[in-house]
């Protein structure tokens, strides 16, 4: 079932920058949509978009049961941009707090929102405490508490090292897996993009445009990594990055 | 306390007494530290009043300046336009100099005390407006459009998001003013002069000086820069304690 169809939308932003034209993409109940491509190719720029953050020159998006309400949009920043007076219980409090949930009324919610990311018996622990894979997953559990219809993430991985990236990659992927839930997902990583995602859409900047699609049929499981099937992928998405480019 | 600015503030005062004692200079032109104590010592209750009288218009200021600057501070952050129609206003009352437009306070406002925190106010209530304001527009973008994403109010957001964020640099603020609120305090009681509510520091500086009393001038000198060092360090207590309470610092 189609979740929301995004048709021929473009943004010039005030300064002439073309950030995005004519972009039309269809993302369905339950994708995993990889959107990937370089710097400046508008990426970011659509997932604002599709988060209702900022809004189209020319285009439309239609929502399937129409535009998602204040908070049933899940985003992941690039930093865990947790409140750093807060605690770990008290950052993912939040956007049931700002709905008018009581503590009481939201801990079950919290407490199933940091399990799911692997932080029981963090609940306590305050931003500076934490390690920055721990405080990624905190602005995880903070995205999923309120069950949005979708999840948007900006980027979320690339500040990590690569251990604590493979970890949260695996921890994402059983997450979609269990939860079904709908997932968009923006990389300037040809091997984040063709581990996690079921579609990777490649875009290319100056204007920002989506230049083509490509579907995945590899199973969502840690030992993706390594199968030839994974570096085919990744040989076959460079390709066509490395032709849409130049 | 730590060592080194004691043995070095001792030294000091040794060489000070020393040389008093070696030159024979009289008391009235540069009094030795002793005679500074006895001073002091001689009428301890008299300086202490004048002192409470003078703290008293520093903390009041300091409260005014904190409502004042923080309310302003808000008031910027909220509305465009009053972030125009404001501050040209804040930064023409920062640098206007307060020995200038002290005697013009005083005689508008007349009743003596309230004068006096009106300057004490005027010198004292820059930094933390301008410092509360730089930290209520400090949350970055992303924190922003995460409170927009779930339908925060704008009230909302400043309670759970600006004002949280902007308490350090509130802290910091509060702690410059502190001192400056003892500032203008003595500055505006030096320009009150004789008369009236005239019991504060300044006054007892100014009047030990016409009756050529100077040991008791140091004296009540020393016990202004005490004061000041005193707010400094409790403003400076304050802080950690609030941050620390919040896991910071």
């Amino acid at each position: 079932m189609t979740l929301l169809s995004i048709e021929s939308v473009a943004r010039r932003f005030p300064n002439g920058t073309e950030a995005l034209r004519g972009a039309s993409l269809s993302i369905a109940q339950g994708d995993f949509v990889a959107l990937l491509g370089p710097s400046g190719c508008g990426k970011s720029t659509l997932l604002r978009l599709i988060a209702g953050l900022d809004a189209p020159n020319a285009g439309a998006l239609h929502w399937q049961g129409g535009p998602p309400g204040p908070g049933e949009i899940g985003f992941v920043f690039q930093d865990a941009t947790l409140l750093p007076w807060a605690t770990a219980e008290e950052n993912v409090w939040l956007p049931l707090r700002l709905r008018g949930l009581s503590r009481e009324a939201a801990e079950p919610a919290i407490h199933a929102a940091l399990a799911r990311v692997g932080l029981q018996g963090f609940e306590g622990a305050r931003p500076r405490e934490l390690s920055g894979g721990m405080r990624m997953r905190v602005s995880l559990a903070r995205a999923l508490v309120g069950r949005p219809r979708v999840l948007l993430m900006d980027e979320p991985f690339a500040a990590l090292d690569e251990f604590t990236r493979h970890a949260l990659q695996d921890d994402l992927l059983a997450l979609w897996r269990d939860t079904g839930s709908t997932i968009v997902f923006v990389t300037h990583s040809i091997y984040e993009a063709a581990f996690l995602a079921r579609r990777i859409v490649v875009m290319t900047p100056r204007p920002g445009r989506i230049a083509t699609e490509i579907a995945s049929s590899l199973p969502p499981a840690p030992a993706t990594r390594f199968t030839p099937e994974y570096g085919a992928l990744v040989a076959e998405i460079t390709a066509v990055l490395r032709s849409a480019v130049a | 306390m730590s060592w080194p600015p004691t043995i070095a503030g001792l030294l000091a005062l040794a060489l000070w007494q020393g040389a008093v004692w070696a030159t024979g200079v009289p008391a009235y032109l540069v009094p030795g530290p002793i005679a500074i104590v006895q001073a002091f010592l001689a009428a301890p209750g008299f300086l202490l009043l004048s002192l409470a009288s003078t703290l008293v218009v520093t903390f009041t200021a300091l409260a005014v300046s904190t409502v004042l600057g923080v309310s302003l501070a808000i008031a910027i952050t909220a509305s465009r336009w009053a972030r125009a129609a404001i501050e040209p206003w804040a930064v023409a009352l920062q640098v206007t100099p307060i020995v200038a437009i002290a005697p013009l306070v005083i005689a508008w406002v007349g009743e003596p005390f309230a004068a006096l925190v009106a300057c004490a106010t005027i010198v004292a209530f820059f930094p933390i407006f301008s410092s509360t304001a730089i930290g209520l527009a400090s949350p970055p973008p992303e924190l922003l459009d995460l409170f927009r994403l779930n339908g925060a109010s704008r009230w909302a957001t400043l309670r759970l998001l600006r004002l949280p964020a902007a308490l350090p640099y509130f802290l910091a603020g509060l702690r410059i003013s502190g001192g400056l609120a003892l500032v203008g305090a003595v500055v505006a009681e030096f320009v009150a002069g004789a008369g009236g509510f005239a019991s504060g520091l300044a006054y007892r500086i100014l009047e030990s000086g016409y009756r050529l009393q100077i040991p008791r001038m140091f004296a009540a000198l020393v016990l202004l820069s005490l004061a000041g060092i005193a707010i400094n360090a409790a403003l400076s207590t304050l802080g950690r304690l609030l941050l620390r309470r919040r896991g910071e610092a």
